[in-house]
Parts: structure tokens; C-alpha cells; sequence
């Protein structure tokens, strides 16, 4: 019998982790040499690259479009605020958070999941609102007013910001290892097939409700991570901030202009949106309505966004979630 | 073409099969069952309920009455995917590929989850399933770009890879040239020697009868006819179904 092999890398695959390394070495030693400003800047463009990729992971891989990732930006935030009440160190605080918004997404996955499409979407927008709502009951917070992360403070200025930057490239490495890790085994796999079409997934023996949380609990922990990083640079917390639905309107674009179902185009994305907000940042609502028009231009008239339209046109792909069946000729080996 | 099915508990058995879509009444009380080895045909006019029935017993619908039962054990409670890995598969009447992957991934997918395979032996069920319904050279391909008629090889691949007991196959013929169904009959006879147990509904009743040990006929929702495939097709029901002028 002919035996086949299932090939996963390609020599592009290999050379980009390789230089993704390269670039990660040189990032961890960044501080010594980059000024405050620069080392703040990137810790934000960290925050958005994490954004893109979890939303992406959602949305572009498993079909699950939430306009309600907010919820868990906040919620991580404020489960950190809670444990640094508590006496946890600061910065396990933050990791914590994050870990205590993954759980949280358990439960909320259970009733969220079972709703399909829009009404999903809008659901989590809920959810993201009612959750916000239940944390400004709580007296550390007080209500709108908000509350900071005075804990912070104990730390020298220049040691806060790079340990902020440092968890915000960390957190960032690791859940891009691991978000491409997990799309490249059979569960990535089962959740495009979901994606592609539900009942079909079932009938060749997928569990689309495990597929889908454990899709959804990745994504509400990275959004999670993502606020408290956030939570780490801005100090402050803001419900209407935290929990505010511009987190997912800033997703949504950097994915749809980046390039939705591709690995690279969220990060792509993020650097674009990363510059833009440099640029027009200052403009206030206006900004914001020029954000969701250029969306609306791209999922209209180049769905693929900028990175998958290239990579259509040119036929490279840098990082590949796919496999590739190859001839290994004719072999008496049994598997 | 076959020795006659045994007679020994069904592979796969549904008994007393209602289902409601709304008020309106799809089917009606049927009971179906087929046996280990067997591959029986079910043919009758559009809008008989075979598909629903389909949906029933690979548990995509869940019967408003009645139980389904496969190798003994009621499943009536269950969903498709556990049904698919307990050794259930179906085709869809209109493929469902899923778009986004490739041939291969389709099918990899499908004998990762539905047959449990490990990663290697997957990767080697997968291809054997292309190699089979000749989708080979198609494998590295998008799903996207297949025509028809490989959207249909590709639904009994991803079928096949899920190394099913009982397969369900819902119009796997219709549109294929003489000489593409002669093929597909062939595999389907070859599948059924392998030991598998098939279900069958199709139009194309010369193809059928080349492989069918019995033949069911529905309409409006019952099975009104079964036996030897010559024998139902010439009931006088079965005529008044197909030629109308009964329930219109």
C-alpha cells in the first residue's frame, strides 16, 4: 500500500518562527537600550496585537463573531484590582485576573454558545454590559469613578514600566505559540470545520460545544490578559473604559483590515491600527466613525483583507495552519 | 447479489418514528430496520420524509416519538456526533463540505473524530478515503474549488474516513454520467462485501438494484411498500405513489 505523509511545516513556516525568535531576543533585551516612550508605546501595540489575534481566533477560525470581548477585557482587569485588595503581589495579580476571567468564561460559554450567529454576537454585548454594570457595585470600584492600581506605585517608575512591558511581550509570545499550536492540531482543525458548517462537523463525530469552549475560554483568557496588561500601563479603572465596546470596534478592524482566517493578517492589522491611532488618535468620536467606515469599506469590498489578498495573489504563506498530504512512495511499514 | 441479510438483532433500528416539523407531520410512525451486512434502498416520491428519516436515525433531528436503536442500544437521546462515533456515518442529499479546508483536511478531520484515530493512522484512513472515492489527485486542493459531483465524492470520503458500521447515503447518485455511477456502484458493492451495513435512497432505480438486498418505499411520510426490489416496484401502492392520484 501506498503510504502518505502529512507534511505541516513548510520552509517559509520555519524561517518566519525562526525570525519571530530572532525578534523576540531582541525585544526581551529592548529595554536597555529603547527610551520610556518607545518601550510604553510597544507594551500598547502588544495589547492590540493580542486583541487581534484572540478575536481572530473567534471569529476567523471558529466562527464565533462577538462584538462582547470587552466583557472579559474588563473583567480580568477588575479581578486583578480585587486580588491586589486581597495582598497578591501586583504582577501575579495581573496574571491571575486574567486566569480568574478564563474560568469565568466557563459558565458564560455554557448559555452563550447555545445562541448561533447575531444573536450570539449581541448576547455577549450584553453580557460584557450587565458584568460591567455588576462590577460598579462594588464598593473598591466606585461605580463610575473608578479606582487605581495604587499598588503599582511601590515600584520605581523606569522598573514598572518594563516589568509592564515584559509581561505585555511575554503574555503576547505565549499566546501566539499557543493560539498556533492549538489551530494546527485536530481541535483547530474541528473548530474551522464548525465554522464551515455546523451540522456537517457533528455528523463526522465532532463535539461542537467542547470545540467551541475550548475556542471561546482561550480567547476570553488572551482578551483578559490583554486588560489587565492594559490595567498595568493606565493605572486607572474605568468601568465605561474597561468594559467599553471600542475594544471590540478596534479588534474588529484590525482583523477585517488585516486579513480574517489568516495567522499574520491580525498582526499586520494591529501595526496598521497601531499607527493610525499615533496618528489620528487625537480626533476623538470622529476617529472612532472613520475606524468603522474603513471596517465596513473592508469587509465590503476586500474581505480578505490587506494580508489575505496578498497572500491570494502571491500565493505565500508565511505561517500555515493547513496540512499538506504528500506521496511518501511505495513502504511496507504499518503505522 | 448477496446472501440474504442474517436475521439476528438489527445493526440499526428505528421503531415507531414520528416527527413534527410545527403542526405539520413528516413522519409517521415508521418503523425501519436494517441488518447487519444489509443494504437495503429506500425510494419513494419527494416530500416522503426519507431525508427526515435520515435526519432521525444519524441523530441531526430528534424524533418528536419513537426510539433509535443501533446494535441493541438505544440512542434515541443522542446527538450525531456520538452517533457518528459509535459508527453511524451519513452523505447529505446537497454536499456540506466544509469550504475553508482542504480535500485532505475534510477528510482528516473526519477520521480524527469520527473513527478516534491517532494522528498517523487518521492521516492514512484520510487518504485511503480519497484513494477509494478517487479524489486523490484532488486531496492538496480546496474543498471550495470542487465541482458538484466532487463535492459528492467528497461527502462518502469524509464519510468513509469516520470507519463507520452502518452508512447512510442520501442521493450519492443523482447527476453522475452512466459511466461515473457505474463506478460508484461498484464502489458501493464493494463497500458491502467489505461487511459494512448500508442504507441507500436514490432515484436512479437501475443502480439501486445492483447492489440492495431489499427495497423500502415511503410516501407521506410511511413506508408503504418493502421487500424484493421487483416485488415493491410492482405494488399497486407503490404505483399510485409515484404516479400520483391518490394524496396529491
Amino acid at each position: 500500500m501506498t503510504h502518505y505523509n502529512v507534511e505541516r511545516w513548510t520552509r517559509s513556516g520555519r524561517l518566519t518562527v525562526g525570525a519571530a525568535l530572532a525578534g523576540l531576543v531582541v525585544l526581551v533585551l529592548l529595554p536597555a537600550f529603547a527610551s520610556g516612550l518607545v518601550i510604553d508605546k510597544l507594551t500598547t501595540l502588544f495589547i492590540y496585537i493580542l486583541l487581534a489575534v484572540m478575536w481572530n481566533l473567534l471569529a476567523g477560525y471558529a466562527g464565533l463573531v462577538s462584538v462582547g470581548q470587552q466583557a472579559f477585557f474588563g473583567v480580568g482587569g477588575y479581578l486583578a484590582l480585587r486580588l491586589v485588595d486581597a495582598g497578591l503581589p501586583p504582577y501575579l495579580a495581573l496574571i491571575a485576573g486574567a486566569a480568574g476571567a478564563g474560568i469565568a468564561a466557563i459558565p458564560i460559554s455554557t448559555f452563550a454558545l447555545r445562541l448561533k450567529g447575531g444573536e450570539f454576537a449581541i448576547a455577549m454585548w450584553v453580557i460584557a454590559e450587565v458584568l460591567r454594570i455588576l462590577v460598579m457595585f462594588d464598593p473598591l470600584v466606585q461605580g463610575e469613578t473608578g479606582t487605581s492600581l495604587l499598588a503599582l506605585n511601590a515600584y520605581d517608575p523606569e522598573l514598572r514600566r518594563n516589568l509592564t512591558y515584559w509581561l505585555g511581550l511575554g503574555g503576547l509570545a505565549l499566546m501566539l505559540a499557543g493560539t498556533f499550536w492549538l489551530l494546527r492540531s485536530h481541535i483547530g482543525a474541528a473548530a474551522q470545520a464548525i465554522r464551515d458548517d455546523e451540522d456537517a462537523a457533528a455528523s463526522i463525530g465532532i463535539d461542537v460545544m467542547r470545540i467551541k469552549q475550548i475556542i471561546f475560554v482561550l480567547a476570553a483568557f488572551g482578551c483578559a490578559l490583554a486588560g489587565t496588561i492594559w490595567l498595568a500601563s493606565a493605572i486607572t479603572f474605568l468601568p465605561r473604559t474597561n468594559f467599553g465596546v471600542q475594544w471590540t470596534v478596534f479588534m474588529l478592524f484590525m482583523v477585517l483590515v488585516g486579513g480574517l482566517r489568516t495567522f499574520e493578517g491580525p498582526i499586520i492589522g494591529a501595526l496598521i491600527f497601531f499607527l493610525l491611532q499615533e496618528v489620528f488618535g487625537n480626533l476623538g468620536v470622529w476617529y472612532l466613525a472613520g475606524l468603522g467606515v474603513v471596517a465596513v469599506g473592508f469587509a465590503l469590498y476586500l474581505p480578505a483583507g490587506l494580508w489575505g489578498s496578498w497572500q491570494q495573489r502571491s500565493g505565500l504563506q508565511l505561517l500555515s495552519v493547513n496540512v499538506v498530504l504528500r506521496k511518501s512512495g511505495q513502504s511496507t511499514e504499518t503505522p | 447479489m448477496s446472501s440474504g441479510p442474517t436475521t439476528d438483532q438489527p445493526m440499526l433500528e428505528g421503531s415507531g418514528i414520528e416527527k413534527y416539523f410545527g403542526a405539520f407531520r413528516v413522519l409517521k410512525a415508521v418503523d425501519f430496520a436494517v441488518a447487519p451486512g444489509e443494504a437495503v434502498g429506500i425510494v419513494g416520491p419527494n416530500g416522503a420524509g426519507k431525508t427526515t428519516l435520515f435526519g432521525v436515525l444519524a441523530g441531526a433531528l430528534p424524533p418528536s416519538a419513537g426510539t433509535v436503536r443501533f446494535a441493541g442500544t438505544d440512542l434515541t437521546g443522542t446527538g450525531a456526533a456520538s452517533r457518528c462515533r459509535s459508527g453511524i456515518a451519513r452523505t447529505h442529499q446537497v454536499p456540506r463540505p466544509f469550504l475553508g479546508m482542504s480535500v485532505f483536511e475534510n477528510t482528516l478531520a473526519a477520521a480524527r473524530f469520527g473513527a478516534g484515530l491517532g494522528e498517523r493512522a487518521a492521516a492514512d484512513c484520510a487518504a485511503e478515503a480519497l484513494e477509494r472515492t478517487g479524489l486523490m489527485h484532488h486531496a492538496n486542493r480546496p474543498a471550495a474549488a470542487l465541482g458538484l459531483l466532487d463535492r459528492k465524492r467528497l461527502e462518502l470520503a469524509r464519510a468513509l474516513a469516520t470507519r463507520p458500521r452502518v452508512l447512510l447515503l442520501d442521493e450519492i447518485g443523482g447527476g453522475l454520467t452512466e459511466a461515473e455511477l457505474n463506478l460508484l456502484v461498484a464502489l458501493i458493492g464493494q463497500l458491502k462485501s467489505d461487511g459494512l451495513t448500508i442504507v441507500w435512497i436514490e432515484h436512479i432505480l437501475h443502480a439501486l438494484v445492483r447492489v440492495i438486498d431489499r427495497l423500502v418505499c415511503m410516501s407521506a411520510g410511511a413506508v408503504i411498500a418493502q421487500g424484493r426490489p421487483e416485488v415493491v416496484m410492482a405494488d399497486a401502492e407503490v404505483r399510485r405513489a409515484y404516479l400520483g392520484g391518490g394524496v396529491a
